[in-house]
């Protein structure tokens, strides 16, 4: 069963004159416990795509459905972590947390059962020690654990990450990958992910959509990965497909969609 | 060297020249400024020394006043601290008033943008007025001069703390917005969770310009229309020729003033979020 359908989806925005289309014509089903990564150049619309399922935009074109309902807004079925943590500096990381968990749970819940969820969630990403700090006494990397906790506490049908990883350094990105490998396969999520980083996709995903460049962005391409899990960033390396899954990506998006890129940039 | 040394040295200079400046041109009385002579009449007796009173005669005056700062035996005659209290009193009840409009109102322009628009040219208009200008007006509809420097204080006070708070509730960002939106946060818990605490700061900010500009005005307006306050004070004095204790006054309000701040703004850091 399709957890999310893009449904022949557009979306221009108003600009100075004519409206700049985004988005031209996208179709897209995810399946129910599937992890799908959307990749592509900067500035090509991956990430209004995202926001379009989050319900934070709405399309001028075709339809979204998340769990055959039609998507008319955000909603508790969908939860996401952004790419600039988006932490609020005046609340403890256990009260950011929260604060999903009290709409997602409303009369569900009493304060106390909401407060030790709260805390598990920030357990299941080893931030035990970080429960009752404020954003600013952590690190970027915990900030965006902290991030992933309060989309994951709220339980959704899908996980929607904008670039989650795209402002921390290489190590510190590579032990959130494996953070997040762990934990997706524990809550067993389906995931709509962004990213414009091609061994992450590969790590991550079972299937990568391939973006072509914008203005009027469409889906170029899309790769299965069939590779078995759990999947170890070591044995990839040395694995033949993931160089060939690396091939073709590289070449769709360095040399179908180069020339583009560096005009647009 | 560290700045506060060079700070002291700047002072023992400044007194020193101040000193020398004052005690040499010193014939007794005889330089007394001639129209000054004859705006004061016979009733102003020029004190002994020049008309510029020395440093230590400033200091002088200022051990004597801050002495009998308590003093009320003389009604006409209250001490010091009885006018500063005064003029704090009105302050602070002129600008508690103001933030009780201003922060609200403030709130309910920055989210309803509409609202603003339609209120902004009359902001505009009113806020460039000189607080004085409204000093006759107020004395004429309040016929109490207490009541009119109290709204002199109020109509001065509110325009940096309500345009903040307005800029402050209308600028959340937008990632923080977009939080809210995705966890479904309600209205009122977005405007009291979210919208508050994130323009906390600007609002804080509004309120330090604001009771700057309180203490400022509150000495003009008490010298217009009170017999009471640091203003009238300072006016009485002028009056009668005591210009070492319109010195020791003017320090006083520096200080007083330098106090206000410093207060506002370590509330400010203990109420605003950290980064």
């Amino acid at each position: 069963m399709a957890s999310v359908d893009v449904r022949d989806v557009s979306m221009a925005f108003a600009g100075n004159g004519r409206p700049f289309v985004a988005l031209d014509r996208i179709g897209l089903s995810v399946r129910d416990g599937e992890f799908v990564c959307l990749i592509g150049h900067s500035g090509c619309g991956k990430s209004t795509l995202l926001n379009l399922i989050a319900g934070l935009l709405l399309p001028t074109g075709g339809a979204i459905l998340c769990g055959g309902a039609p998507v008319k807004g955000p909603g508790p079925d969908r939860a996401m972590v952004f790419q600039s943590h988006a932490l609020l500096p005046w609340m403890t990381c256990v009260e950011n947390v929260e604060l999903g968990i009290r709409q997602a749970f409303r009369n569900r819940l009493s304060k106390a059962e909401m407060r030790v969820k709260a805390e598990q969630t920030l357990r299941l990403v080893h931030l035990d020690h970080a429960i009752q700090k404020y954003p600013y006494e952590i690190s970027g990397g915990m900030k965006q654990r902290v991030g992933i906790a309060r989309a994951l506490a709220t339980e959704p049908r899908v996980l929607l990450l904008d670039e989650p990883f795209g402002a921390l350094d290489a190590l510190t990105r590579s032990s959130l990958q494996d953070e997040l490998i762990r934990v997706i396969e524990k809550t067993r999520s389906t995931v709509v992910m962004v990213t414009h980083d091609i061994d992450e996709a590969i790590l991550l995903a079972d299937r990568v959509v391939m973006m072509t460049n914008g203005p009027a962005a469409r889906i170029g391409d899309v790769l299965d990965i069939s590779l078995p899990r759990p999947r170890d960033r070591i044995e990839l390396a040395s694995n033949a497909r993931y160089g060939d899954y690396r091939r073709q990506m590289l070449d769709f998006l360095y040399r179908k969609q180069s020339v583009q890129a560096a005009s647009g940039a | 060297m560290r700045p506060w040394i060079a700070s002291v040295l700047l002072l023992i200079a400044f007194l020193s020249i101040w000193q020398l400046l004052t005690a040499s041109s010193g014939g007794p009385a005889a330089n007394i400024d001639p129209e000054y002579a004859r705006l004061a009449g016979q009733s102003a007796s020029p004190e002994k020394t020049g008309a510029i009173p020395t440093p230590v005669a400033v200091g002088k005056r200022g051990y004597e006043l801050l002495i009998n700062a308590f003093d009320s035996s003389n009604p006409n005659n209250l001490g010091i601290a009885w006018h500063l209290l005064y003029s704090l009193g009105r302050v602070l009840l002129g600008y508690v008033l103001a933030v009780l409009v201003a922060v609200p109102l403030g709130f309910a322009l920055g989210l309803a943008p509409r609202l603003y628009q339609a209120l902004n040219p009359f902001i505009q208009v009113l806020r460039p007025v000189s607080p004085l200008a409204w000093m006759p007006l107020a004395l004429y509809v309040f016929r109490d001069s207490s009541v009119s420097t109290i709204f002199i204080i109020f109509i001065c006070a509110i325009w940096p703390m309500l345009i903040n708070t307005a800029v402050g509730a209308s600028a959340v960002r937008p990632e923080w917005v977009n939080v809210s939106r995705v966890f479904g946060v309600g209205r009122l818990e977005h405007i009291v969770r979210i919208v508050f605490p994130a323009s906390m700061p600007m609002i804080m900010t509004g309120m330090r310009i604001s009771i700057g500009i309180a203490w400022f005005v509150i000495v003009a307006a008490e010298m217009v229309g009170a017999q009471s306050g640091i203003g009238y004070f300072i006016w009485n004095e002028w009056n009668n020729l005591q210009i070492a204790s319109m010195i020791v006054a003017i320090v006083l309000i520096g200080m007083i003033g330098l106090a206000l701040d410093v207060g506002l703004s370590w509330t400010a850091r203990r109420l605003s979020f950290r980064e």
